[in-house]
């Protein structure tokens, strides 16, 4: 037998795989495929203070290893989470954490305070970095001072775990890092998606109707693993990555490199049993080397 | 509706022309229930630019073989990978997905399909008749090379054709195949009574490209005949939790994988009668 589980601040992880916000929606579009409760934690769509209608079709486009995305936070704002998608959540007997974004503070503060409502809701994970919304979103993760006033402020009406999502589209991401971990944040996870673009070359026009948009999966796996190496050494705060994982030796990489905990992203719309095949590979993996717990992989690069 | 993820044999893979094969997949343990219009995510191995899954509309269901049936088009790298798969090798496919056509029972129904359009049409032409229904299937293409399997509709009710050269069937743009033809286009003044069929259909299902469906849309909207469109856009998971695959509806953005592919054609937004139609088959 060996120990998987793992601690993010106050979150009692079963296992160190969760899912990324955006490409699990909520929870039960895996159902068919997975029992959801045997994951470590899930992470569902991004909840806004307001229904947004998201960008226009269309908003992906297949890249070499990857895919880019605008999809722009196409949600029905908090009061529809509220009544209609959480007592869906309730059953769940794993981690549901909200990914939470707006357009202004004030509006993050709002969705933040009706989440610190809901008793199902172990933690938030703050959204100051999708690439693909006109204002708001990256625009808060991409310098200091705005991450620092958006964390401080959600931070001040949200008592349980806050995770704070940073975004790679920045010159340090050990600065950024170090901000919002002063400014209040429990836990960071890393990458969010890296801006891109993409062109049909026979027509001469955008594939995205946005012209630019967030390339996610294995082609930027290296980028993500470089940031949460860096960030795991800077700051005191548990690290959680994300970006192109998709077997359990990629997340044994990102253990290795200094997360806590993982998260599942892209993978999940290729095999919808991703997150499970990497529970179980990163189990085989202890057994294999003798290790008794998961604990003992994070940040134990030979480096 | 239950969605499965498994390995499935190849048991045929059938050149129909240049462009387009058919695939039989068997399966080891018993198909599920499925719907005509619903479609699978087949994982592609092999292509190194094909990171995604690809759609296909379910073209037929043979409980006897317990085997999928798909029309592949070739369009990429992943479709090629696909269409020159050789029997006995496996490819993972998740299914059934999606929301498939509304059944009718015992009516006059039209099914129009344009190219690879009619994937999803033997599925519902065999469910259709299955329920009583008399079955009138309408393909179009450019040249009598592009209609695809129009022999195999024939078991179940008339079949009509239409190509822009005049190659097979009638000369001319599906859209004004004589069967479409009626006296007057003024919806109030269909009624007459004709001989012929003279486009009195009591529902119209089609598939293929969008200016035929939406050609096809106004048609029926001008008659008040329900009509319901199978749109394909580009999908990532297919089981809507990436948000990629939206078609703006009357209720917003919704996603085609999961709210369809199938839809009432009233119900996507800027496809009513205002909207200008053209029509071109490819």
């Amino acid at each position: 037998m060996v120990n998987l589980g793992v601690k993010v601040h106050k979150l009692e992880l079963k296992n160190p795989v969760m899912t990324a916000s955006g490409t699990f929606g909520y929870g039960k579009e895996f159902d068919d495929f997975i029992d959801v409760n045997s994951l470590g934690g899930i992470i569902v769509k991004a909840t806004t203070s307001k229904h947004r209608e998201g960008n226009p079709y269309p908003r992906m486009a297949e890249t070499p290893m990857g895919m880019l995305n605008a999809v722009g936070l196409q949600n029905k704002g908090i009061e529809y989470f509220v009544n209609e998608i959480y007592p869906k959540l309730t059953s769940y007997n794993t981690n549901v954490i909200a990914n939470v974004s707006d357009s202004t503070i004030e509006g993050y503060v709002q969705v933040a305070e009706q989440m610190n409502k809901l008793d199902h809701i172990a933690g938030i994970e703050l959204n100051i970095s999708c690439p693909n919304v006109k204002e708001g979103g990256m625009a808060f993760g991409t310098s200091c001072p705005s991450a620092i006033a958006v964390t401080k402020a959600v931070r001040e009406v949200y008592d349980k775990t806050l995770i704070v999502k940073l975004s790679p589209n920045v010159t340090s991401i050990t600065e950024i890092a170090l901000a919002v971990e002063e400014a209040g944040a429990d836990a960071i996870s890393l990458i969010n998606t890296l801006l891109g673009m993409a062109i049909n070359f026979e027509t001469r026009k955008p594939v995205l109707s946005t012209v630019t948009g967030g390339l996610s999966g294995p082609a930027i796996k290296p980028v993500a693993l470089r940031m949460v190496w860096q960030v795991a050494k800077a700051v005191k705060v548990p690290v959680i990555g994300l970006g192109g994982i998709t077997t359990a030796a990629d997340a044994i990489e990102f253990l290795l490199a200094g997360a806590t905990a993982v998260q599942i992203g892209t993978a999940n719309f290729i095999d919808p049993t991703t997150t499970v095949k990497v529970i179980s590979g990163i189990e085989n993996y202890l057994l294999r080397h003798n290790i008794s717990s998961v604990n003992e992989l994070i940040g134990a690069l030979d480096c | 509706m239950k969605k499965y993820i498994a390995d499935l044999t190849v048991t045929n893979n059938t050149q129909l022309n240049s462009k387009h094969h058919l695939l039989e997949l068997k399966a080891t343990a018993p198909l599920p229930d499925m719907v005509p219009g619903q479609f699978v995510e087949v994982k592609v191995e092999g292509s190194e630019t094909t990171y995604l899954r690809r759609p296909f509309s379910i073209h037929r269901v043979n409980r006897e073989t317990n085997s999928l049936h798909l029309l592949i088009k070739v369009v990429g790298d992943g479709t090629a990978k696909l269409a020159s798969i050789a029997l006995g090798e496996t490819v993972n496919v998740m299914f059934p997905l999606g929301k498939g056509f509304e059944l009718t029972n015992n009516k006059q129904v039209l099914l129009v399909g344009g190219g690879c359009g009619v994937a999803p049409l033997y599925f519902l032409a065999e469910k259709l008749f299955e329920q009583g229904n008399q079955v009138n299937v309408l393909i179009g293409g450019r040249t009598s090379a592009d209609i695809l399997l129009d022999d195999q509709y024939a078991k179940f009710g008339k079949v009509y054709i239409s190509t822009e050269d005049g190659s097979k069937g009638e000369k001319g743009m599906v859209t004004s195949h004589s069967i479409l033809r009626s006296n007057t286009n003024n919806a109030s003044d269909y009624t007459a009574p004709d001989d012929k069929l003279n486009g009195h259909f009591d529902k119209i299902y089609s598939c293929g490209p969008d200016g035929m469906m939406r050609a096809i849309a106004h048609y029926a909207e001008l008659r008040n005949i329900p009509c319901e469109v199978s749109l394909e856009n580009t999908m990532a998971c297919g089981i809507g939790a990436c948000l990629c695959c939206v078609v703006e509806s009357n209720e917003g953005n919704v996603c085609v994988c999961t709210e369809g592919p199938v839809f009432d054609s009233k119900r996507l937004k800027g496809w009513t009668m205002e909207t200008e139609v053209g029509c071109s088959l490819d």
